[in-house]
């Protein structure tokens, strides 16, 4: 084992451990909101994807690279937009009109 | 800029960005602050693709220190056709259609993850570079990635109907995921005893790979397929893990640190996320996995041949029944969200409380598709999430209740779940809606629910059935209040 395998593994080991704790007391009302935001993250092979393009030289992998770059783009930008969409719809309700200013019936 | 020096940048902005991932993971976790989680989190996102576009252009791949002359032509068109995709769909969905969506998503991100593997392996493999850890990584992340693929698409086809919510189980279908299962595990065997130098494979390596990718997506297929509709959220929050970990496995073959932390994130967090939405229904994930929840077992039907009556009630009864009622408990559910009626159930509530009444929406954890599904579905309605209450919070509250009034919800009200062994949800914790004064079912017919069970609640004899399509029904309610 090379030194910076031991040392990827290392860190992939305690992103497990982070990932455990890092979504603990998570109300209900968040599951799905959290699941669309998780899912925005992995969209994360965009990265990958665009490293994976850089090398390929056959028709092969670049087919291939150009599939991966376009599922991930749509992972990416559209697991953000939809998370965001979904959140944006937890507002507090304006407070009814402040002691004073009373203008409904 | 020297490109050592460069090249360290890039590593710290790639572990900035993977400590936005967290922060904004973890922001998600209270409502207040969820919007802002998940911007911090885009933000991370941004940082990590511009900086693998400047290390591109100065330094080339970190693998062959340079860049492909079509690489640019392949980034920027799949960026564009793939980005323009997701934001046009995540613009245009109907919030009752997003878990589908959701489940598409992670479909795709799947699918990259193991496209990237597969295409590093053929690489490694023309270099005979493919060693022992490359392959194990490489068949992980394959395996994962088209499962996650395969199975969301079914995922996917099922919440949408285009495949039979039904858990679908053929003859031997069981026999068929094993066989399927042991193909994959021995063309991995083969590639790491390959890579490992203890058998030589005879330049069979890739066409293995490919069996093995054949066998995963055919397992991804008959993995979802005998499950029942209503434990997909489940399914996808699981395959939405393996994603991660897929992501993560791309993340080791080409030894990137954003890739190895964001996708052991998304898949240890996923992976409780799943556990978390499992036990809101009380079942495990062994039991969802296992499948044929929902089916035509045993118990179902039983109570509608035990001679209940059904009690029919009009509009005008009821609108009197709430505008007079100290406490009104909402218990919206899917139908709710099908018959685009959550305007029309805030405006009920608006008048309701405009009278004094108390009102407030009991809201279950797996009501609508998803868990939390609801919440999102009556905020976009403008319902303040305040009044939404979870059921911990509201069940001790329905028998000081005058009016329960439940809006196309079913399975998450039947009182079997609590008093029947025999029925298939037993054990589920459900709304105690049962211990309101009295009830009233807004319903179109006595249709059996998601899980496909009749509902004894109905048959009670507090219970008044108000049979309409939701949006209508409320339509007549708000009017019957209004000149009451």
């Amino acid at each position: 084992m090379s030194p910076e395998l031991l040392s990827a593994l290392t860190i992939f080991l305690l992103a497990v451990l982070v990932g455990f704790e890092v979504i603990s007391k998570v109300p209900a009302t968040l599951h799905t909101p959290l699941m669309s935001g998780a899912n925005s993250i992995h969209g994360i092979v965009l990265v990958g994807s665009m490293l994976i393009a850089a090398t390929a030289s056959e028709p092969v992998s670049q087919v291939l690279a150009l599939v991966a770059v376009t599922f991930a783009a749509m992972n990416v930008v559209g697991g953000y937009v939809v998370t965001d969409r979904m959140l944006q719809m937890f507002k507090r309700r304006q407070p009814p009109a402040s002691p004073g200013a009373g203008d409904q019936g | 800029m020297d490109p050592s020096t460069l090249g360290t940048l890039i590593h710290f902005a790639y572990v900035l960005a993977a400590a936005l991932f967290v922060v904004g993971l973890h922001q998600m976790n209270s409502v207040l602050t969820a919007r802002r989680g998940n911007l911090i989190s885009a933000l991370g996102m941004a940082i990590a693709v511009a900086v693998t576009a400047v290390q591109l252009i100065f330094l080339g791949s970190p693998a062959t220190g340079q860049t492909e002359g079509l690489a640019w032509p392949i980034i920027v068109a799949g960026t564009l056709v793939g980005g323009g995709l997701g934001w046009y769909s995540a613009r245009q969905v109907r919030m009752t259609a997003m878990p589908q969506l959701v489940s598409i998503f992670n479909a795709v991100g799947g699918g990259a993850a193991g496209l990237i593997a597969t295409e590093d392996y053929i690489t490694a493999v023309g270099r005979g570079e493919a060693d022992v850890w490359l392959s194990i990584f490489v068949v992980l992340g394959v395996v994962l990635g088209s499962i996650a693929f395969s199975g969301s698409v079914i995922a996917t086809g099922k919440l949408q109907g285009l495949i039979s919510g039904q858990p679908i189980i053929f003859p031997g279908s069981r026999l068929v995921t094993i066989a399927l299962a042991v193909i994959a595990l021995g063309g991995t065997a083969a590639l790491v005893l390959g890579g490992y130098g203890a058998v030589d494979l005879g330049g069979l390596e890739i066409p293995i790979l490919g069996v093995i990718i054949l066998a995963a997506l055919a397992f991804g297929i008959t993995m979802v397929l005998p499950i029942g509709g209503a434990d997909m959220p489940v399914v996808i929050s699981l395959l939405n893990s393996g994603t991660g970990l897929a992501a993560a496995m791309a993340g080791l073959v080409l030894n990137n640190p954003v890739l190895i932390i964001a996708g052991a994130l998304v898949g240890a967090s996923g992976a409780i996320l799943t556990k978390l939405m499992a036990s809101a229904m009380n079942r495990s994930v062994i039991n969802v996995m296992v499948g044929g929840f929902g089916g035509g077992e045993a118990a179902v039907g039983a109570a509608a041949g035990e001679g209940g009556h059904v009690r029919e009630v009009g509009v005008d009864d009821v609108a009197i029944q709430l505008a007079y009622a100290q406490k009104v408990i909402i218990v919206p559910g899917y139908g709710l969200a099908v018959a685009q009626a959550q305007h029309a159930v805030r405006e009920l509530a608006e008048l309701l409380e405009a009278r004094g009444v108390d009102v407030d929406y009991a809201i279950h954890p797996v009501a609508g598709r998803m868990p939390g599904h609801m919440n999102v579905l009556l905020a976009e309605a403008n319902v303040p999430y305040q009044q939404l209450k979870e059921m911990d919070e509201i069940n001790p509250e329905f028998p000081r209740t005058d009016v329960a009034l439940v809006i196309g919800a079913n399975d998450v009200t039947n009182p079997a779940a609590r008093s029947n062994p025999q029925s298939p949800i037993y054990g589920m914790p459900i709304l105690d809606v049962d211990h309101a004064k009295s009830i009233v079912v807004i319903k179109r017919s006595m249709r059996p629910g998601y899980a496909g069970i009749d509902n004894e609640l109905y048959l009670q004899p507090r219970t008044g059935m108000l049979f309409a399509d939701a949006r209508e029904g409320l339509s007549q309610l708000v009017a019957a209040v209004k000149v009451l």
